[in-house]
């Protein structure tokens, strides 16, 4: 859907579905240098995307979602 | 009805009432032929598409958008397009779309089959407010069309649920295929992936009407009202102190000091744009030319044409707190930010309205803004901050006085309206 099939290395950004997570938090556990939690629990991802040391983090966070609400996005925007 | 179209001559020029020419009657399929005879189809895609475009037409939903880009967005898209008249007005405070619904449903369907043109669909929706006399009105003329066999493409006339957020573009999606009308994230534009994972154009009722009469009359004509950066004529909700809300067709240019009757009956502050629109200072406002370009550069937008002169014995703040506490009610309850922040700052806003709020309140209410804001799958916890951030900023005073126990406004009545009794959603069945 969103692969652009290039060889260089592309850009890599974590996508947060807001209608399938419910706030477990486990993402900003995995990954807090990029993910906080607001007030009330829910992910607060940072801008730009997910420096190279911190991509084995960022698909671990998609994985282990307890909702499947993170996805990892290659390529530009969209 | 007695009434004969036919003597009325077309409507010219920039005083003209194009969209609206015989206000609170509804116009028959004959007296609508009369007037505008049959759909102007342009006979391919482009040529509508151009037309639109030389005319300069945006959407009247609320966005704004040049409308050819989004006819051309579709038509490029791979896959068999659907057209979505929407008319779903889930703005407690607009009217303008049930009025022309009401008053030239034909109007509307003829733009509905010429945006079918442009995209080269095959299928057409009606997705229209839960109002029982207009339904009945567009089913109708639905019929009307389908015996005289005028339209090239289908319509299906879909009811919309009485929800703040029922006409968002997914929300739209979604309820037609049968679903609930919930906003969904969607990583994929409707106007690539739609209906049944058509292509999808989703346009307001109000854009469909002018894009009718621009295929009748040509870019030109439609020039002949506004300014030349916001052509057409416009629908505008009007609510002024001591007069019932109106509908009034308008165009870009015009003086808001007129418009809102701001001499007649000074104003508290000016809402431009509706529930997710902007809180102004009425002085401010005052000088102002109704066009988007103005607005802007005071923060506000135009939005779906509503516009509120707040009397001066009102008061913005408990104003405010009802407005955005049944925005909180009318969250979908989606996404975890929405869920949570609008409830806590609707809270907070009814504590600093009353007497004596604490100004930690206050600072509550900016920081959550903050938290909700571009959080959500679609964008009503950023209207509804918009509404709220304008509100700390032009009812500043106001805050301080009830902060220390006292209000300006002696009228403690509610100005703006509101769906009595206010049903926040519950079940699934509130959404369908």
């Amino acid at each position: 859907m969103t692969t652009n099939g290039t060889s260089i290395a592309p850009a890599t950004r974590l996508r947060l579905d807001p209608t399938k997570c419910s706030g477990h938090g486990l993402c900003a556990e995995l990954l807090g240098e990029h993910i906080a939690l607001d007030e009330w629990g829910y992910p607060i991802i940072a801008d730009g995307d997910i420096p190279a040391p911190l991509l084995a983090d960022a698909r671990r966070a998609v994985t282990d979602c307890p909702a499947l609400a993170l996805r990892l996005d290659r390529g530009a925007r969209r | 009805m007695t009434t004969q179209p036919s003597d009325t001559a077309v409507p010219q020029g920039a005083n003209a009432r194009r969209l609206l020419p015989l206000a609170g009657r509804t116009l028959t399929l004959e007296q609508h032929r009369a007037l505008h005879g049959p759909p102007a189809y342009q006979g391919s895609a482009q040529a509508v598409i151009n037309e639109v475009r030389a005319a300069g037409l945006t959407g009247r939903g609320g966005a704004g958008f040049p409308t050819y880009r989004k006819l051309e967005a579709v038509l490029n898209a791979p896959g068999r397009a659907v057209v979505v008249a929407n008319g779903a007005e889930g703005e407690p405070a607009s009217y303008k779309d049930r009025t022309l619904l009401y008053s030239d449903p034909h109007l509307v369907l003829d733009g509905l089959q010429l945006a079918a043109e442009a995209v080269q669909a095959r299928q057409a929706y009606a997705y229209v407010h839960p109002d029982q006399r207009v339904l009945r009105q567009v089913r109708e003329a639905v019929a009307d069309r389908l015996r005289a066999g005028i339209d090239r493409v289908p319509v299906t006339v879909v009811e919309a649920p009485p929800r703040f957020i029922a006409g968002q573009e997914t929300a739209v999606v979604h309820r037609i295929e049968g679903g609930l009308a919930l906003p969904r994230y969607a990583p994929v534009r409707v106007t690539e992936r739609g209906i049944g994972g058509a292509p999808t154009l989703v346009q307001n009722v109000e854009t469909l009407a002018h894009l009718a009469l621009i295929a009748r009359y040509g870019a030109g004509w439609f020039r002949g009202a506004g300014t030349p950066e916001e052509p057409g004529s416009l629908l505008a909700t009007v609510h002024r102190p001591n007069a019932s809300p109106k509908v009034i067709e308008t165009a870009a240019g015009v003086a808001l000091r007129e418009l809102l009757g701001l001499d007649g009956y000074p104003a508290r502050a000016v809402l431009i744009g509706g529930y997710h629109g902007t809180w102004l200072p009425a002085d401010r406002v005052a000088d102002l030319p109704l066009t988007n370009a103005a607005l802007r550069a005071h923060g506000a937008s135009l939005g779906a044409g509503v516009l509120v002169a707040l009397p001066v014995d009102s008061c913005g703040l408990r104003e405010t707190a009802r407005i955005v506490s049944y925005l909180a009610a009318e969250s979908a309850g989606q996404c975890g930010p929405c869920l949570n922040g609008l409830p806590r700052i609707a809270h907070a806003l009814t504590a600093l309205a009353g007497p004596g709020a604490h100004p930690r309140e206050r600072a509550d209410v900016s920081r959550w803004a903050g938290q909700v804001e571009r959080r959500g799958a679609c964008h009503h916890p950023d209207g509804s901050m918009r509404l709220v951030r304008s509100a700390l900023t032009v009812f500043e005073e106001e805050l301080w006085r009830h902060e220390h126990g006292t209000c300006v406004a002696p009228n403690s009545g509610a100005f703006l309206p509101l769906p009595s009794p206010m049903n926040p959603p519950r079940t699934d069945e509130d959404w369908r």
